[in-house]
């Protein structure tokens, strides 16, 4: 079995040693029964708590959508005995950052504080968590900004493919509705349906938390239950089915009237625990990783100058794996641009990765991770990741393991089983007529040619 | 934001995390801070050298940053210093194009490189270990760059690419632009870094490797190295890598025009398809750096905070949580600049409202402000958060290279960054409302519109 070379940078850790920040993850369960994952870190005054709730955007009932965007962004505007003036100007003034994101799997959540604020900081948490206000002023305010974002997104290429491709990709399913809502959910949503979003998903058996920075285990435990305690025990059951994407090899175009087209291109992707799924990670690298050279930056970008950012992007969902790509080009283009990415795909998919591509793909890959590790706010995210992907608390050290044990072989296969060039699903938004023709309005609309 | 700064891979970065989230655009003051142990030496051949040492991981962040960016572009041949940053990733005698970037992938290091109007910066995370080997490749590059049409024409189309995202396929971003060229009428901050689309297409090889002639030298350059190494480990690998460079080009100074006086406010306003509601902004210009006396450049970081940093400043707690008539409202400025600081006030209407009203109201505001001056505990509160930026802006190692490269680039000594949090403490109320009355006067300031107007589909 041919084996990758030991990692320079692994190689680097093991001789220097990875400081306790890095690996010293410790588990604690606080007296009231709350589990976190400590990496303590007393080199700066600072506490990042990161934490998930499962259940985000596909949760929204038909007819709701948007209802868990617009719960998340009320938690901080008002709770407790504080409206959302009293409760965002403490923040600020104290300089506590309290932020709620919602995806379509959960609603993450961030608190990062000096630690000599931190109890303040935690009560304003929990308040944000189990006394949410909802007053009528706040909901309406942050309505209106929501729709104004959903009226710009409109007008936004980048926004409009995305939108267009994931509702072919995923039709009838909650994964193919628009997560930020439409402008007749989001109006339509009340007052009860935010306290819904709330008393279903926010609760102690659907919660993932990680900390980092200036505190002991045995102070966090105690914290821990201040901040979470007050939840209620158990989430409502989820009810989001297991699904693949659809839409093979469809192509649609959403006019509008840019000097420069979004494209973007998606076919099935392997779920997080597929067996094939560290395999591919590496082919997605080789493809249109986030190094300086993938197949797609040298096609693209540096042998033909037809944008400026091209990439591609494994994203496993909870019930959906799905593969991405997209890039960005004058709409005179776009025909060449989408041509250009078909045959990567296709060459990718009939040989597979070379060795080179893979050693280099790996060891960035492996790097890349550690490197993304230096916030603590970054560090306790990724320690609520590998929580809830179920990875064991050993995974930041086993990971490049995993990729190293990997032969190019398997990896090739797994292109080669995985890749499927006809089967690409694309969504171009842009104009009809590109800019150069744009003085001449009897040009006729010509997009793309195949 | 056009006048921002341009990273090579900077939107690419933001459409693989978000494929479905808006991207935001990064408005707000950079926390520029302190307090990051630090020293610094000049080599004989006139490299600035600064380490910071921050022990937490084993890593290391290179950060060369040149004292030339697109402010010292020559007349008409606007882009050209991003295009040459693009450029540099091209290759040299030595190491042919990739071998550089392919370095640094294979110790799973990143990097990438920026362009503004003041300096050009190119910066690797690397683990301590191969410090040296892309200090080597860095030191190469700033003077032996080589440039093959065949790579030059293509990289072009990029950075014409890169115009259409950053501004043409964004109305906010081309009234920014009109008013960034409305306001300096004279002095090249009006011209865009990215460049103008004309000036960009005639861009070549030869214009590029003018600008590098002139200007990438060691004695136009400043080293920082952050991270787990301290001076006396740095030094000698600094020696070995650059010691030998010699200097070339011009040298570091850079006299540009000055603004004449305004008489005039003036307006730009733009009615474009691409936009989806309308929008109100204001840039004003601050008097020269050199004009600006001790304390001033603070004053002005909280200037801005009070009147529209965030949900405690008057714009805000007046328009959009008051009154509800706007949907955002705030401001942000631009200090941190070799030249002309900026400061910008935004906002947007809730629908229904007039423009012309938002407008009024800011003026309003502006006007109390000047009047009452500034509400001394509302400025306790606002040095307080910049007190405890200080703070957590060393939460993440790569932060300070960063924050003490710009500074230095644009004349701070390594002694004023470190002093930043005294300097904030200091400023009085009288000094904050002396600033705001040179400012926010009309004459200085270009108020621009943006007006949704409907596809004719």
């Amino acid at each position: 079995m041919k084996t990758l070379p030991l990692l320079p940078l692994l190689a680097a850790l093991l001789a220097v040693g990875l400081p306790a920040r890095a690996i010293e993850i410790r588990e604690v369960v606080s007296p009231g029964g709350i589990e976190a994952w400590l990496v303590e870190d007393r080199s700066n005054p600072i506490l990042a708590i990161s934490f998930a709730f499962e259940g985000g955007a596909a949760a929204d009932p038909a007819g709701k959508e948007g209802r868990a965007n617009l719960a998340a962004a009320l938690l901080d505007e008002g709770a407790g005995e504080l409206d959302a003036a009293a409760f965002r100007g403490e923040l600020e003034r104290r300089s506590i950052d309290i932020s709620f994101d919602t995806t379509r799997d959960s609603l993450y959540g961030t608190l990062v504080t000096l630690t000599d604020r931190r109890q303040r900081a935690g009560e304003l948490l929990a308040m944000a968590l189990t006394e949410p206000r909802f007053d009528g002023e706040a909901v309406e305010r942050i309505r209106r900004q929501v729709m104004s974002t959903l009226a710009r997104r409109q007008h936004q290429p980048d926004a409009r493919a995305a939108e267009a491709l994931q509702a072919s990709l995923f039709p009838g399913h909650p994964y193919g509705r628009p997560s930020r809502g439409t402008p007749e959910s989001v109006a339509a949503l009340e007052t009860t349906d935010l306290e819904a979003y709330v008393a279903e998903r926010l609760a102690r058996d659907n919660l993932t938390v990680g900390v980092v920075g200036d505190i002991a285990a045995e102070e966090l435990g105690p914290y821990l239950d201040a901040l979470f305690g007050r939840l209620p025990e158990r989430a409502a059951p989820l009810a989001v089915e297991q699904t693949r994407v659809q839409a093979a090899g469809q192509r649609q175009t959403v006019n509008l009237p840019v000097p420069q087209s979004s494209i973007m291109l998606a076919q099935q992707g392997p779920l997080r625990d597929d067996p094939d799924y560290y395999a591919l990670a590496v082919v997605d690298e080789v493809l249109g990783g986030g190094g300086f050279s993938s197949r797609l930056y040298d096609e693209v970008r540096e042998k033909r100058g037809l944008a400026y950012g091209v990439w591609s992007s494994l994203r496993p969902m909870d019930k959906a794996g799905i593969w991405y790509a997209g890039t960005s080009t004058q709409t005179g283009r776009v025909g060449e641009a989408v041509a250009v990415i078909q045959q990567v795909w296709r060459e990718l998919a009939a040989e597979g990765p070379t060795d080179e591509e893979i050693g280099q793909a790996v060891n960035y890959i492996a790097g890349s991770f550690l490197l993304s590790l230096s916030s603590s706010e970054a560090i306790a995210t990724t320690l609520v990741k590998i929580q809830d992907l179920d990875l064991g608390i050993d995974y930041i050290d086993r990971r490049q393991q995993i990729y190293e044990s990997l032969t190019p072989e398997e990896i090739r296969a797994a292109a080669r089983r995985w890749l499927k060039p006809e089967a690409l699903a694309i969504a171009i938004a842009g104009a009809p007529t590109g800019p150069d023709a744009a003085t001449d309005a009897e040009t006729p609309a010509v997009l793309e040619t195949d | 934001m056009p006048d921002f700064l341009l990273s090579r891979r900077g939107l690419l970065t933001a459409a693989a995390a978000l494929p479905f989230a808006g991207l935001p655009l990064a408005v707000g003051h950079s926390a520029r801070a302190d307090i990051f142990p630090a020293e610094s030496l000049v080599l004989e051949n006139g490299l600035t050298v600064v380490v910071t040492t921050n022990r937490r991981v084993p890593l290391v962040t290179q950060l060369l940053l040149y004292r030339v960016g697109a402010a010292d572009e020559l007349p008409g041949k606007s882009g050209v210093a991003h295009f040459l940053e693009h450029l540099m990733f091209k290759g040299t005698r030595r190491h042919p194009t990739g071998v550089y970037s392919d370095a640094v992938a294979a110790v799973g290091g990143q990097e990438n490189a920026f362009t503004g109007q003041d300096y050009t910066g190119y910066w690797q995370t690397v683990p301590k270990r191969s410090i040296e080997t892309v200090m080597a490749f860095e030191a190469d590059r700033m003077l032996n760059l080589t440039l093959d049409e065949a790579e030059v024409l293509p990289e072009r189309e990029v950075i014409l690419e890169e115009r259409r995202s950053r501004i043409d396929n964004r109305p906010s971003a081309q009234l920014r632009a009109a008013q960034l060229a409305s306001l300096f009428r004279n002095h090249p901050y009006g011209i865009p870094i990215i460049g103008w689309e004309r000036e960009m297409r005639g861009l070549t090889a030869e214009d590029a490797l003018g600008f590098y002639d002139s200007w990438y030298g060691p004695q136009n350059a400043i080293l920082i190295l952050g991270g787990d190494l301290d001076l006396s480990e740095a030094l000698p690998i600094v020696e070995r890598t650059y010691g030998g460079l010699a200097r070339r080009g011009r040298d570091s100074r850079r006299a540009r025009p000055r603004e004449p006086v305004s008489l005039t406010a003036r307006r730009t306003e733009l009615t474009s398809p691409l936009a989806a509601e309308p929008q109100f902004s204001r840039v004003y210009l601050v008097p020269h750096r050199s004009e600006l006396g001790p304390g001033d450049p603070e004053a002005l970081q909280l200037l801005s905070m009070l009147l529209g940093g965030g949900n405690t400043s008057r714009l805000y707690r007046d328009l959009v949580l008051g009154r509800s008539l706007a949907l955002a409202a705030g401001s942000y400025d631009r200090g941190e600049v070799l030249d002309y600081p900026t400061l910008s006030l935004y906002a947007r209407p809730v629908p229904g409202v007039e423009i012309a009203v938002l407008e009024r109201e800011i003026d309003a505001q502006i006007a109390r402000f000047l009047e009452e001056g500034a509400d001394a505990t509302a400025l306790d509160e606002a040095k307080d958060r910049l007190q405890a930026a200080a703070v957590l802006v060393r939460d993440d190692p790569k932060t300070a290279p960063r924050v003490i490269g710009t500074a230095m680039a644009v004349g701070d000594s390594l002694a004023t960054i470190q002093s930043w949090p005294e300097r904030v403490a200091a400023v009085t109320p009288e000094q904050v409302n002396a600033l705001a009355h040179r400012v926010l006067q009309p004459r200085r300031s270009v108020t621009g519109i943006l007006h949704p107007e409907r596809p004719a589909l």
